[in-house]
């Protein structure tokens, strides 16, 4: 079997808060292949964003990042020295943030910020940089690239700054590109063309993507494997189509519930809620983190939660199947 | 960038005649002139042989018009107390001045800016808190103590240090210690807090996903966001040491600018005070415009607006 790209065991993620530590992420594991998709779900806070910070060596320094592997190609993360990290990160994984808007220096043109990461990368001289720019920015669909290389992020729409992201995370090959949410703070009419773009350019240079996002339509389409996370834990991870066609943890069924599915949701029919609220990660933080939002909820749900699964499709629950069987049975 | 600059330059003239027409006015606020320069003892005949001698019979705008086209050549009339012309005297003590602000803004900026870019880089570090010390002791100090205390230290005690003077470059080294720390918490303060922004906000976290390193995310993509609100604070900063260094040049002995203001208006010479409102007012619109110049070479948003 392939050796993945990008293999991390038991990443843990502590914050220090006023009157404690928050266990904002709890012993995760996942794996990705070269020219892979992996989208990571969950609510906001689930520790989504933390966890790709954490690959990318990015969480502030008060922060404490602990795994047992944390691996990228043969180089341990976890033990990366900051001139390791530097080398690998813009050029070989990239990372595209949600916020377009405050993403880009007010204070460089479009061109300067575009070939920065090259420059400092890459061996090659200013014309071709440009010219690299240059062909991204036609690549990501901007119309005009070439006047677009001297003007300033302020006179770009959201849209095109998130493109001019794309296109800035692209310019060396990575391959790991990591995107937070890069939708969300988007043009709903945009959003599905961004989204598109990223996946068929990640197609296009095989590159791994771990695509972070709260919209399932958004994974239904383009994800190859799924992690579902929920309050710092990673509750269920797997090959796409087994998650959706056999969600076995109660949280991923109970978030499938909340969106319509073509085909598989009734006209007219109710769509779901999760009842709850997320619990404080603040201090002790011990068995499911999920059970007091649960309807299947018991005593055992208090202790160690077994991880069970076969080959790619895991997941964490004491109930065998999650109680999959039995919910289909009553439905 | 050239239509902003110009824009700003119609703006700058436009506050420059406005300034001129007010300290013109001071004139005839401060009292009647030709009584005011013939003194306590003359008579009625005599104020109004003054006055007609000096114009100050005739209409305000005549006389303001007369004084600004004198002004703009250069002429600023004669002082009354040194019967010497206000424009050679103004130039023999400003150059003096001059030198003090230019020292002084520089010492202020070369000290503030490294301070409060190491304590943002770093919040509540040792470091951090020696600026906090520094500032804040900088601002509880009165500029006359300070600059009596290094001149026991440094002159009397030591002997290293000449105590008042302007003759050579070591006389300047006092006052414009004095003079720098007195600018320099304001600027340290704005720098830090404008580091500590800027530093956490998501184009520099764009930088460190790029690879940049530190030293580069620091000062390429950080400073030049941050230092912007500094510009416009040193620009008024830098005007106020070239008109209110009374007090350092007062200590010191500069007969700077300052000094000669103080002199003038407690002599009542009217021109001389005039000339030199207008002078130091002249510095600060020249400072907020250049200022203003920076700040949109540094921001491109600016530019536009």
């Amino acid at each position: 079997m392939e050796k993945p790209l990008l293999s991390v065991r038991n990443l843990t993620i502590d914050i220090p808060v006023g009157g404690g530590t928050l266990h904002a992420v709890r012993g995760i594991d996942f794996d990705l292949n070269r020219g892979e998709t992996l989208c990571i779900v969950g609510e906001s806070g689930s520790g989504k964003s933390l966890t790709s910070l954490a690959v990318m060596g990015l969480l502030s320094k008060t922060i404490r990042r602990t795994a047992d592997r944390m691996d990228f190609d043969g180089t341990d993360l976890t033990r990366a020295t900051p001139r390791t990290m530097r080398a690998l990160r813009g050029a070989r994984m990239a990372m595209i943030f949600q916020e377009p808007m405050t993403s880009l220096n007010p204070a460089y043109t479009i061109g300067d910020q575009l070939t920065e990461a090259l420059l400092l990368h890459k061996p090659v001289g200013r014309e071709a940089a440009r010219a690299r720019a240059i062909e991204l920015l036609e690549k990501v669909g901007i119309t005009a690239a070439e006047s677009r290389l001297s003007q300033y992020p302020h006179q770009l729409s959201g849209g095109l700054r998130q493109r001019v992201m794309i296109a800035m995370a692209l310019m060396c090959e990575p391959e790991l590109i990591i995107a937070d949410e890069p939708t969300t703070a988007l043009d709903v009419t945009i959003q599905a063309q961004i989204l598109r773009l990223l996946y068929d350019l990640g197609r296009e240079m095989n590159m791994a993507m771990i695509l972070i996002t709260h919209d399932l339509g958004v994974v239904a389409r383009v994800a190859d494997k799924v992690a579902v996370m929920y309050a710092g834990e990673l509750v269920e991870t797997g090959p796409a189509a087994e998650v959706f066609n056999m969600p076995s943890h109660p949280y991923t069924r109970g978030l499938l519930r909340c969106i319509p599915l073509p085909g598989k949701t009734e006209r007219g029919s109710k769509l779901g809620t999760i009842p709850g609220i997320v619990p404080s990660l603040v201090g002790d933080v011990q068995g499911c983190a999920f059970r007091t939002r649960c309807s299947y909820a018991e005593a055992a749900c208090h202790g160690d939660i077994p991880r069970q699964g076969s080959g790619g499709h895991a997941f964490r629950c004491i109930h065998e199947d999650g109680n999959r069987h039995f919910e289909e049975a009553i439905a | 960038m050239l239509t902003f600059i110009l824009k700003r330059l119609g703006l700058a003239v436009l506050v420059a005649f406005t300034v001129s027409f007010i300290s013109f006015s001071l004139l005839f606020l401060a009292g009647d002139p030709a009584a005011a320069l013939a003194g306590e003892t003359a008579s009625g005949e005599d104020i109004e042989t003054l006055r007609r001698l000096y114009g100050f019979d005739r209409p305000m705008l005549v006389q303001y018009g007369d004084w600004l086209f004198s002004a703009l050549r250069g002429d600023f009339g004669e002082s009354y107390y040194f019967r010497l012309p206000v424009a050679s005297l103004i130039a023999e003590r400003l150059s003096v001045t001059m030198i003090l602000g230019a020292c002084g803004i520089s010492f202020a900026l070369l000290t503030a800016v490294p301070l409060g870019v190491a304590a943002a880089i770093r919040p509540n570090s040792i470091i951090d808190r020696v600026a906090l010390f520094l500032s804040v002791a900088g601002q509880a100090m009165p500029s006359f103590w300070f600059g009596l205390i290094l001149i026991v230290v440094f002159a009397i005690k030591l002997g290293w240090l000449p105590p008042s003077g302007a003759s050579s470059a070591q006389h300047f080294i006092m006052p414009t210690i004095v003079l720098g720390y007195y600018a320099m918490p304001a600027i340290m303060r704005l720098t830090r807090a404008g580091m500590l922004d800027v530093l956490s906000s998501d184009y520099i976290r764009t930088a460190r996903a790029k690879g940049a390193p530190e030293g580069r995310i620091l000062f390429r993509h950080a400073l030049r966001n941050a230092i912007i609100p500094v510009v416009s604070l040193a620009a008024v900063q830098m005007g106020f040491m070239l008109g209110g260094s009374i007090v350092v040049e007062s200590i010191f002995a500069l007969h700077g600018a300052g000094y000669l203001a103080w002199e003038s208006i407690a002599r009542n010479d009217l021109p001389t005070v005039q000339a030199l409102i207008l002078v130091f007012s002249m510095f600060y619109i020249v400072f907020t415009f250049l200022a203003d110049v920076l700040n949109a070479w540094l921001d491109p948003r600016m530019r536009s607006s």
